[in-house]
């Protein structure tokens, strides 16, 4: 009856880790990373026919094929390297500041109720600007250069990680801090035994979506002047009336920001692996 | 250490939770507070304990005010409040001091005692909430407190555990020599471990009646003698009612 029910659960589930994985028959259908992919894949296909038959015309919606080949192109005469480097580099400098800052201000004002007091009203005023609102005041201060975009994605960046850490903060169970009381920790060990790790969970998150907010903005950014990046490939398409430069750069940016974010929550897996959270089957 | 209350109450909002409380407790001895859910037990603890100074009235410890955390005080919460990012053995050795090799191997110790030598590397997610109890249990008296105070430590156990665990509280103060507060609900077990018990009654809740126990240690479950003065607790809770 047991092996029976650890068969049947291990054909709907996808990774219950209470059972042993030696007598767990896992179907090779039900892996996450082949389910994900049939639906890309039959769009891909499609797609591929739709524009070869000329269904699509070729200067409007060109081939998958002929996307692939612009990429592999850039690739070989090397300026894939520089566009995408440079853009990653923006992306890296805005979300090590914006984080910096974040960290610095958010705990401030998650652990002082004076901080609080007297951070929060002004931070929460200018969040309800809309960030690229900022653009031509950074170019104005910054120039064109690297600083201004930097500035901008850093920007991005700050605010879900500011939010998450104040909340991650604040929310810590008032009844583990008062284990941590009673063992006669002072306020600095409270803060590194019990208040930070319990606050971890947040700050990844904020990490998170500060990543995906600092990817949009630095689209933004390049849109707005850059010589070099995956967003100055976007406005080359565009000038040159080349399709398949534009998607190429859509296709870029949609890898490396999987890619970065997949760090991140391989990190996030690593670090919280202590939490109790409903499996999905 | 010695413990005493003057006339000791807590009032939330305007609302008496518990009232003019007073008993003492001499080194090395055992209280039991007993009564319904709701009398104050817990609030009572809490007082004791330094975590909450809005009280009104006086709780000395060795002839001192107290009105902090007190580091020879130890307290085994009503909930197991493991931490859930540490794992079972990490949980014990949170509150010990000295390197950690001796934490590790103290703990170790206490773990064994509680019947979770193999389990010391669960998370409390993996744990059973009895499990979860039993560590809470091990690090409580981990730190060897010289006045533990345990709110409803066994509640969530069951029988054989529960007087496994009993046995194991009475070696630890036979050691120790620890003064402890013992809040409980059960009544067998206040007339098995307990010097004297304090039975609260009513809300605001109230000493209703001080039952000392003088039968030596150790005591047999089953006597008639423990039979008598469980006979005495139930008569003073006035629920022979309610039990009917
Ligand atoms: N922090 C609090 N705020 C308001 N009321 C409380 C608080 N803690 C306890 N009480 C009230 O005090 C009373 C006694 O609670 P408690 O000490 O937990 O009871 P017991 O442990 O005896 O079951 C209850 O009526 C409860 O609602
Ligand atoms: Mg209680």
């Amino acid at each position: 009856m047991a092996k029976n029910q650890s068969e049947v659960s291990g054909v709907f589930t996808t990774g219950s880790k209470s059972q042993p994985s030696t007598i767990k028959p896992k179907s090779p259908f039900t892996h996450p990373l082949l389910l994900g992919s049939i639906f890309p894949a039959l769009l891909v296909v499609v797609w591929e026919l739709l524009s070869r038959s000329e269904v699509f015309p070729a200067y409007q919606l060109p081939a998958p094929s002929v996307i692939l080949e612009t990429i592999v192109g850039m690739a070989e005469d090397g300026t894939l390297w520089g566009h995408v480097g440079i853009t990653f580099y923006r992306v890296l400098m805005g979300f090590l500041l914006g984080t910096a800052a974040a960290v610095v201000l958010g705990s401030l004002v998650g652990f002082y109720k004076h901080a609080e007091a007297l951070f929060d009203p002004l931070i929460q005023a200018f969040r309800s600007i809309p960030s690229l609102a900022w653009v031509p005041l950074f170019i104005l201060w910054m120039g064109i250069g690297e600083p201004s975009k930097i500035a901008m994605i850093a920007v991005g960046v700050f605010f879900p990680v500011y939010l998450n850490i104040v909340s991650g903060i604040s929310g810590v169970d008032r009844k583990l801090i008062e284990v941590g009381k009673m063992y006669g920790l002072n306020t600095f060990q409270l803060v590194r035994r019990i208040i930070l790790p319990a606050a971890l969970p947040s700050f990844l998150v904020g990490l998170r979506s500060g990543l995906g907010l600092g990817w949009m903005f630095v689209v933004a950014a390049e849109l707005m002047g850059a010589s070099q990046g995956l967003g100055y490939l976007l406005v080359v398409g565009q000038n040159t009336l080349a399709p398949e430069t534009i998607i190429a750069s859509i296709v870029l940016f949609a890898v490396i920001g999987k890619l970065s974010d997949w760090v991140l929550k391989k990190l996030e897996t690593r670090t919280l692996h202590w939490q109790d959270r409903a499996a999905k089957s | 250490m010695s413990l005493q209350l003057e006339r000791v109450g807590r009032t939330f909002a305007g609302k008496a939770a518990v009232q003019d409380v007073s008993f003492r407790a001499e080194p090395g001895e055992i209280i039991g507070l007993l009564g319904t859910s709701g009398c104050g037990k817990s609030t009572l603890l809490r007082a004791i304990s330094g975590l909450d100074t809005e009280f009104d009235g006086l709780i000395e410890i060795n002839n001192k005010k107290v009105d902090d955390i007190q580091k020879t005080t130890g307290f085994m919460f009503q909930e197991p409040r493991l931490l859930p990012w540490l794992n079972v053995l990490d949980n014990v050795t949170f509150g010990l001091e000295g390197n950690r090799e001796e934490k590790k191997k103290k703990a170790g110790r206490y773990l064994e005692s509680v019947g979770l030598a193999d389990s010391e590397k669960l998370y409390p997610k993996q744990l059973s909430g009895g499990m979860a109890q039993r560590v809470a249990i091990a690090r409580a008296l981990a730190t060897s407190p010289e006045i533990l105070l345990l709110d409803e430590p066994f509640s969530a156990l069951d029988a054989f555990t529960k007087m496994q665990l009993q046995d194991l509280l009475l070696e630890v103060w036979r050691s120790y020599q620890s003064t402890m507060v013992l809040v409980t609900h059960d009544v067998d077990e206040a007339a098995y471990l307990c010097d004297r018990i304090i039975v609260l009654r009513g809300q605001p809740g109230k000493v209703e009646r001080e039952i000392t126990i003088t039968e030596p240690r150790p005591r047999e479950r089953g006597s008639s003698e423990q039979a008598a003065y469980k006979a005495e607790i139930l008569a003073s809770l006035d629920l022979t009612t309610d039990t009917a």
